[in-house]
């Protein structure tokens, strides 16, 4: 199978995210969209990795994994703080850094 | 020969003037005392220091004391040092002599005042600097003493100065001065540029091997300053307005001591002035000029302070006239600056009595048959009005005849311009003293209900007594044996007799000046005895009578020369500062403001939108790449 397909897919799920955290709301799905994109680009790199033969991108890959779930237990819980005391979970409700 | 006595001259009414000053109200039972004693001992450690000076053979009569190393740098060493000379003592004695007989005048004719404790102070400070000026012996140190009168002549016309307009006098006589002083600071840069010293001395010594053209423009500078100091045209406009200052001011400091400083400098820079012939012609022009202006302005005023100092303007013309006559002339010079000292400083202490008896009025309009009520102010001021219109034996007549024999003899056009011109000079001197005369004491009573004419008391008239009689006699004492001029020659060039040809013989110059006197005096009576005086001056008058009035225009030309063109550039620059350089500094401000509030626009709060501008800002960065790698 062409290698490039694995790349139109991985481009293709980036714009997903991409799109996705900049129109949506709620900031789960924007959260979600992070990931997405995330892993597009996981996707890219363990297919360069699979192009080039050796295992870097395989390894930039579990890196990237490392990161996103730290990223993932900060965000929650930032997410979660701010449905407390906000009682709602839109990113355009959290706008104080315009004031 | 040295003398370490010289400093105390200075010392002691410095000193006394910084107790005035800073031991305040506690000092105000006996300040007038204390300020009085230390001119008055200054005056005894001159008395001695004369005395000395008269033991000693002629060329050994100058005494120096150095004080300390003032200004120590490469080649420019300058010590604060003091140099007691023929010339300096006769300034000595005058400051020191007229200033204490003015301190015990001032104890009664400020006796009322609140302040005369600062009063007292100014004065010794005064005493101080002047005596700083004369004593210097170098151009440096003169110019500490010239500015130090300067201060405490603003400060004294000015110490009245809740009124407005006594503050304006004040300000205007310091501004005017100011102009002089550059005069004298740019000679001393230029005499030190040139020769590398500024002592007398030394400048002495430089001065033949100096050229011409250098010379010429130190001794011009030196005028300019004299003018200033001593009210000479074109910087004469401030003298009148400086009568503003209380009375005894005037006869101290603005009749007989610090207005001739600028004959003292002159005469002092004898060596400067013989050799830059084009400086001195210009030193006799100022003169001259100024003895008519001053002569003219004080015919027609009113106020007997304004036709006093018009009158001291046109006497210190005189004296600058015989000192711009090189070696022949300084001796008179100096001779009618200490007669002149006498007679003018009485007059005005006189002025003070009738106004001290007159309610402060000025106005002699307002004046008329005081005679009976004040005889003994009437005697003094009447003895110095003789000294001053030149009538033999009294003082006036023997030096002023001597300046116009001078001026006469000074050669071809020359000589017969100046010498006109000091003649002229006379005549007016002698009607419009006789018109004071005459308005003053005697005719008809002019004054109003509210004045009670009386003779003031023995402390004011005493010292008017006193030098009542120097007006007399010192004349006399100078020209016998020509004691003054044989006593100058060690410091002024001696001048070699027969040298010039006598226009006239001195008889018959004496002579025409009596006459030009006497139609002076006569006129005078014409115009203001046989006629009624009105108590309001006329205003149906000539058109030349009204320019005179207004002191020649001297106001208005000045102010057209120099005040509105300068304010016109003040304005002008004033334009500049607020459209130009406030322009660019408020420019670059509203610049960041206005950019930063355009910015600030694109900060929404809005999470998504910082994410778009992320991603949009990626996407162009690799698109960027993209396109220069292509």
């Amino acid at each position: 199978m062409n290698s490039a397909n694995y790349l139109y897919l991985s481009a293709l799920l980036f714009t997903i995210g991409a799109v996705g955290v900049v129109i949506r709301r709620n900031a789960i799905v924007v959260f979600m969209c992070v990931e997405l994109m995330l892993n597009a680009a996981n996707l890219s790199f363990v297919t360069f990795s699979r192009i080039n033969g050796n295992l870097d991108g395989q390894i930039v890959a579990f890196f990237t994994m490392v990161v996103a779930a730290c990223e993932v237990v900060v965000g929650l819980a930032i997410i979660v703080t701010i449905y407390r005391s906000r009682r709602s979970a839109s990113v355009d409700d959290a706008n104080l850094l315009k004031r | 020969m040295t003398s370490n006595l010289i400093v105390y001259l200075i010392a002691i009414p410095l000193l006394s003037s910084a107790v005035l000053l800073l031991s305040g109200r506690k000092a105000n039972k006996w300040g007038h005392l204390l300020g009085t004693l230390a001119s008055a001992s200054s005056f005894g450690v001159g008395a001695y220091l004369f005395t000395q000076m008269l033991a000693q053979p002629t060329e050994e009569r100058a005494m120096t004391q150095k004080l300390f190393s003032w200004i120590n740098v490469g080649s420019f060493n300058v010590d604060a040092s003091l140099l007691l000379d023929q010339l300096s003592i006769c300034f000595v004695l005058l400051i020191t002599g007229v200033g204490t007989l003015i301190h015990i005048y001032s104890i009664s004719y400020m006796s009322h005042d609140l302040d005369r404790r600062r009063f007292f102070a100014y004065l010794n400070l005064f005493i101080a600097a002047m005596l700083l000026l004369v004593l210097g012996d170098s151009y440096l140190n003169l110019y500490v003493g010239w500015e130090g009168v300067g201060l405490a002549s603003y400060l004294l016309i000015g110490f009245w100065n809740q009124k407005p307009t006594y503050a304006t006098a004040a300000k205007k006589a310091f501004v005017m001065n100011r102009v002089g002083d550059l005069g004298l600071s740019l000679a001393i840069m230029i005499a030190f540029a040139s020769m590398g010293t500024v002592s007398f001395a030394g400048i002495e010594e430089a001065a033949p091997k100096a050229s011409t053209t250098t010379l010429t423009a130190i001794g011009i500078m030196l005028l300019i300053a004299a003018a200033g100091k001593s009210a000479q045209f074109p910087l004469q406009a401030w003298l009148g307005d400086a009568m503003a200052g209380p009375t005894p001011v005037s006869a101290l400091i603005h009749a007989a001591t610090m207005v001739t400083a600028g004959v003292y400098l002159i005469t002092r820079s004898n060596f400067i002035f013989d050799a830059a012939p084009t400086a001195q012609l210009l030193v006799v022009i100022v003169g001259a000029i100024t003895l008519l202006f001053g002569a003219i302005v004080g015919t027609a005023k009113d106020d007997i302070k304004k036709a006093l100092a018009a009158s001291t303007m046109s006497q210190i013309g005189y004296m600058i006239l015989a000192a711009g006559l090189g070696p022949v002339g300084y001796a008179f010079a100096i001779m009618h600056l200490l007669t002149h000292g006498f007679f003018k400083a009485g007059m005005f202490l006189g002025a003070g009595s009738v106004m001290h008896g007159m309610n402060d009025e000025v106005n002699m309009r307002k004046y008329g048959a005081l005679r009976k009520f004040m005889p003994i102010t009437f005697i003094t001021f009447g003895l110095g009005y003789l000294a001053i219109i030149g009538v033999p034996p009294f003082a006036g007549f023997y030096s002023k005849d001597m300046i116009i024999e001078t001026a006469l003899n000074a050669g071809g056009i020359k000589g017969i311009l100046l010498g006109s011109a000091a003649l002229f000079g006379a005549g007016l001197t002698a009607f419009y003293m006789t018109r004071v005369m005459i308005l003053t004491f005697t005719g008809t009573k002019r004054w109003d209900d509210e004045a009670h004419p009386h003779e003031s008391p023995i402390l004011m008239w005493l010292p008017m007594a006193i030098l009542a009689i120097g007006s007399v006699l010192s004349g006399f004492l100078f020209t016998r044996g020509d004691a003054l001029v044989h006593w100058l020659e060690p410091v002024v060039a001696p001048h070699e007799h027969g040298e010039h040809s006598e226009l006239l013989p001195p008889i018959v110059v004496s002579g025409l000046a009596l006459t030009i006197v006497l139609i002076g005096i006569s006129i005078a009576v014409m115009m203001y005895v046989r006629r009624p005086v009105a108590d309001v001056a006329p205003e149906n008058v000539s058109a030349l009578t009204k320019i005179v009035r207004q002191d020649l225009l001297q106001d208005v030309a000045n102010e057209a020369i120099f005040m509105r063109p300068g304010q016109a550039l003040t304005k002008s620059l004033v334009t500049i500062d607020e459209k130009v350089i406030d322009g660019a500094v408020h420019g670059v401000g509203a610049m960041a403001i206005g950019s930063g509030s355009e910015l600030r626009k694109t900060q929404t709060g809005y999470v998504r939108s910082y994410s778009a501008l992320i991603l949009v800002g990626a996407a162009a960065i690799v698109l960027g790449i993209w396109v220069i790698t292509q």
